[in-house]
């Protein structure tokens, strides 16, 4: 057992980490669960069948499709016994079902935000549930959305481990071992731990305190596991690995000479106004600005291991992001959920009417019921029925059809091309209109995605979205210069616009650019090429049929703009000088 | 019954305890939003709230919490039993939430069994003279915001369907919170929280890890933790059901009038609720302050809560309205 915690270089490493994860959640169900990353398959069956061999026996398992409805999760009135005995009877939801049991999301990274909200607040509730989020994602920007991400103990990645590595493990815990650790785990002392976590949290740019928190839990669990009374350096440093690591945001320098805060450049003052032991309840105005105070602590050793552990589990992807200077919060730390909601193009749910089902309009049983049950004992008496007959008569004039508002939502791309001179104040001319755009978008519920392209390709800097907030963040600091992909950029935006049509938005795409392409698709100079692959991408990008408005940015109207407008069927406009507010205007009247 | 985490052991985020004190001693100012990053005491803060409130006096089956002098809502003054103190309401509304649940229904077991027409009252009925509790309020549909921003223009919720027509108060301290990435909060719905608040996370280590030692040993023996916080809580308790006796016998002097009036015209912020906001914040701030009446500093206090979420948007502005609204402070009360 206790060569799990050695350090990790190998996939049987990686398994026999995954394995001391799940005893570690079987020892203490406080640490809410585990984000599985992995395709169904037999490391995901193996871990899954570990971790049931260590828990509770007669715990409540539960699978949660990622495509479940309020009425399943929450519980509801339970039609068939309703009408069966007359009385209201209440059908227990999946969330009150595992509310001492396990939970396995399937399919994570396709649940909504709000069925994130709700499994959330369910792993906030008091006893809370074990859950399992299986995350399928293919993509390194897809995956479990942040709400339980940020609850859930373990990332773990089973992706690379090996049939080999299955069938090599030694014996691992057993259901003895946790029931032991068990007992031993409410007297275990922390020493300290908390410290040296919540300072390698900080190091490694994870914000919330919610980690520190469970790696300390983690810690505590693993002594346990270990016999001890108290967390040693060794389950210090493991809870890192397992914890804190593969929640990085950023690297930990050598030398710490950033202050431990978030990238924001702008704070809200109250936050620094607090002295640390403000336990008092009353409010304490008085300014203390001794920003970033906490440089002056120097690491101590157990500081020193637990970062050094941590930095071993870094997931490799996030580290090549990191190094290159991106701003990794959308990978992990924060949240993607925004973009991905569904529920509009399902249509909000806008009450019942009166109406026939049938022809893609849903029967509203309970609404349909209600609107019977008045009429019960009338409705009998006129039958004159004697005996028996149903609690409640039902007639066609009872039906109650759901109602959705199907309303379209718009997504607004801007395509921005960032290459050469006038790249900054393109830049920042686009940056104002997807701001103001999304600040009187959430009125509609629209959403805004920008795509800039210079050098040898395109890349969304704004995936589709209605945060200002997350657009702020994901816009700022906005490279520009180099050449003009512009093929790469129509074939990034018809991506994008396909991916968002597919979620049943219209979409709207903007160019801003002077046509003028001399970088190929397989980013080499080359002007005839590159405008040779820019008119078929934009042949391509009209046969798609979103509407599409080109801007001619360049000083005196180019005829290169004007092509690809034509071979797009898209408007043309001129627009030689920054103008946020005319770009506004124009980007308006395609959403609209 | 599970325990909450004690008001007083919240580390920092004085900011937000402040406007939820407010909204206890002042519900008029007409409630709280509260947006921030994950892992920032929101919900914490707002459970909390619960153990602070002085018990409201109704009537022992009154499912709507009728205060003793108003009538009985279907004019059964029986039926609603006899008088008692409850707790304050603190009622969550769940996100998913069916409007049959907000607003109340017809109650299907009635109706089955006996063929009657009765009215099942819902969250509003039940959160009537507390608090009404949103977390993530900008995931919330859109209809069931429609339906809030109409009950808390008017304090009544007005049920017209399934053949039932009834009508019941529902005034309630609205509190909402949610993080600002997972999207925008409509402006009507945002124009109706008197005071909003920005948490973050603490930047200073030390109090970084007081936070984690103290929800820590909460977590571990919550019965424990809670009675160690016992006397601080009953402090804050105290100090609110003072607050509340003394509060509507404060005026407001009139350089303060003056003062609040300035600050609104400096900022920019839109309309006269602002101002009147402002005022009955620095009232209930002076109140829990034991003052005798309303000082400038207590509207200093206030202010930023107060008037954040009514600056006039400028997306172009690259610095957070916190920041806005500290600088044009600065500015209105150096002058």
């Amino acid at each position: 057992m206790s060569a799990d915690t050695d350090s990790v270089a190998d996939t049987g490493e990686s398994w026999a980490q995954a394995r001391l994860a799940a005893a570690l959640l079987a020892v203490d169900p406080g640490l809410r669960g585990v984000v599985l990353t992995a395709r169904a398959g037999p490391a995901r069956d193996a871990w899954l069948e570990y971790y049931k061999s260590l828990a509770d026996e007669d715990a409540v398992w539960r699978r949660i499709p990622a495509a479940v409805n309020d009425e399943a999760l929450l519980g509801g009135i339970d039609l068939a016994a309703t009408l069966k005995t007359g009385r209201a009877v209440q059908r227990a939801g999946l969330l009150d079902e595992i509310r001492n049991g396990v939970g396995v999301l399937a399919m994570a990274e396709r649940a909504e935000t709000g069925l994130a909200a709700r499994l959330a607040a369910a792993l906030d509730g008091d006893p809370s549930p074990v859950l399992i989020a299986l995350d399928e994602a293919a993509e390194a920007d897809e995956g479990a959305p942040a709400a339980l991400r940020e609850r859930l103990a373990f990332h773990i990645d089973l992706s690379g481990v090996t049939l080999r590595d299955l069938e090599t493990v030694e014996d691992g815990v057993t259901r003895e071992d946790v029931a032991m650790a068990r007992v031993r785990l409410t007297h275990i002392l922390n020493n300290d731990a908390e410290r040296a976590l919540t300072q390698t949290a900080a190091v490694l740019g994870v914000d919330s305190l919610r980690p520190p928190l469970l790696a300390l839990r983690v810690a505590r669990a693993a002594a346990a596991l270990e016999g001890l009374d108290e967390i040693s350096d060794a389950e210090a440093a493991l809870a890192a690995r397992l914890v804190l690591g593969p929640r990085a945001t950023r690297v930990p320098m050598e030398e710490e000479a950033e202050p431990d805060t978030p990238p924001e450049p702008e704070e809200p003052e109250e936050a620094q106004d607090d002295t640390p032991e403000s336990a008092e309840p009353e409010p304490e105005p008085e300014d203390d600005t001794d920003q970033d105070a906490d440089d002056a602590d120097t690491p101590d050793e157990l500081t020193e291991i637990t970062t050094e552990a941590a930095k071993a589990s870094i997931p490799a992807g996030l580290l090549a992001k990191l190094e290159a200077g991106q701003d990794a919060s959308n990978a992990g730390g924060a949240g993607r959920a925004g973009a991905v909601r569904k529920e509009a193009t399902r249509g909000r749910p806008a009450g019942s009417r009166r109406g026939d089902p049938g022809g893609g309009k849903r029967l509203d049983v309970l609404a349909t019921l209600r609107a019977a049950a008045p009429w019960g004992k009338v409705r009998r008496r006129g039958l004159k029925r004697l005996t028996g007959g149903p609690a409640l008569e039902v007639r066609r004039e009872d039906f109650r059809v759901k109602r959705f508002k199907q309303k379209a939502e718009t997504v607004t791309i801007f395509v921005v091309d960032a290459s050469g001179s006038l790249a900054l104040s393109r830049l920042a001319e686009a940056k104002g209109a997807v701001e103001l755009m999304l600040a009187e978008s959430y009125v509609r519920r629209d959403q805004v995605a920008l795509i800039a392209f210079r050098g040898r390709g395109a890349e969304t800097l704004l995936p589709p979205t209605r945060s200002l907030t997350r657009a702020k963040r994901s816009l700022a600091g906005l490279p520009g210069g180099g050449g003009t992909p512009l093929a790469a950029a129509i074939a990034a935006a018809e991506a994008l616009a396909h991916s968002a049509g597919r979620q049943g938005r219209s979409v709207s795409l903007i160019f801003l650019t002077d046509g003028a392409a001399n970088v190929t698709l397989e980013g080499v100079g080359g002007r005839e090429v590159a405008m040779a692959e820019a008119r078929d991408a934009a042949r391509r990008l009209r046969g798609a049929g979103h509407a599409a408005i080109v801007v001619d940015v360049s000083k005196r109207g180019a005829e290169a703009a004007q092509g690809v407008a034509r071979d797009m069927a898209a408007r043309y406009v001129r627009l030689p000088a920054a103008n946020t507010g005319a770009l506004l205007d124009i980007a308006r009247k395609a959403a609209a | 019954m599970t325990l909450a985490f004690p008001f007083p052991a919240i580390v920092g985020q004085e900011e937000m305890k402040q406007a939820l004190l407010i909204a206890c001693v002042e519900p008029r100012v007409g409630g709280v939003l509260i947006f921030g990053d994950r892992g920032t005491a929101k919900s914490t803060a707002v459970r909390a709230l619960a153990g602070l409130l002085p018990p409201i006096e109704t009537f022992e089956t009154c499912p709507y919490n009728t205060a003793p002098g108003e009538p009985a809502i279907n004019g059964d003054e029986k039926a609603r039993g006899a008088r008692v103190t409850k707790p304050t309401p603190v009622v969550d509304l769940p996100l998913g939430v069916t409007e049959d649940r907000v607003v109340g229904a017809l109650d299907i077991e009635k109706a089955l069994r006996r063929g009657e027409k009765a009215f099942e009252p819902g969250l509003l009925a039940r959160a009537n003279r507390g608090f009404l509790y949103i977390d993530e309020v900008n995931l919330l549909e859109d209809h069931i915001v429609d339906l809030l921003l109409d009950v808390a223009a008017t304090g009544e919720n007005v049920v017209e369907r399934d053949g039932l027509s009834v009508r019941h108060p529902a005034r309630f301290v609205l509190v909402g919170s949610g993080n600002p990435e997972e999207g925008e909060l409509r402006p009507q719905l945002l124009d109706r929280f008197g005071l909003s608040v920005e948490v973050a996370t603490p930047r200073e280590i030390e109090q970084r890890i007081e936070v984690v030692r103290r929800r820590d040993s909460f977590e571990r023996d919550p019965q424990a933790f809670c009675e160690k916080w016992a006397e601080a809580g009953e402090e804050i308790r105290g100090q609110i059901a003072a607050a509340k006796k003394r509060v509507a016998g404060l005026d407001a002097p009139e350089p303060v009038l003056r003062k609040a009036s300035e600050i609104c015209l400096a900022l920019g912020a839109d309309g006269l609720r602002g101002e009147l906001t402002l005022i009955r914040a620095a009232r209930a701030m002076a109140a829990l302050d034991a003052t005798d009446e309303i000082e400038i500093k207590h509207l200093r206090a206030v202010a930023p809560s107060v008037l954040r979420h009514r600056l006039r948007r400028d997306p172009l502005d690259e610095a957070g309205s916190s920041a806005r609204i500290e600088r044009g402070l600065e500015e209105a009360f150096a002058g």
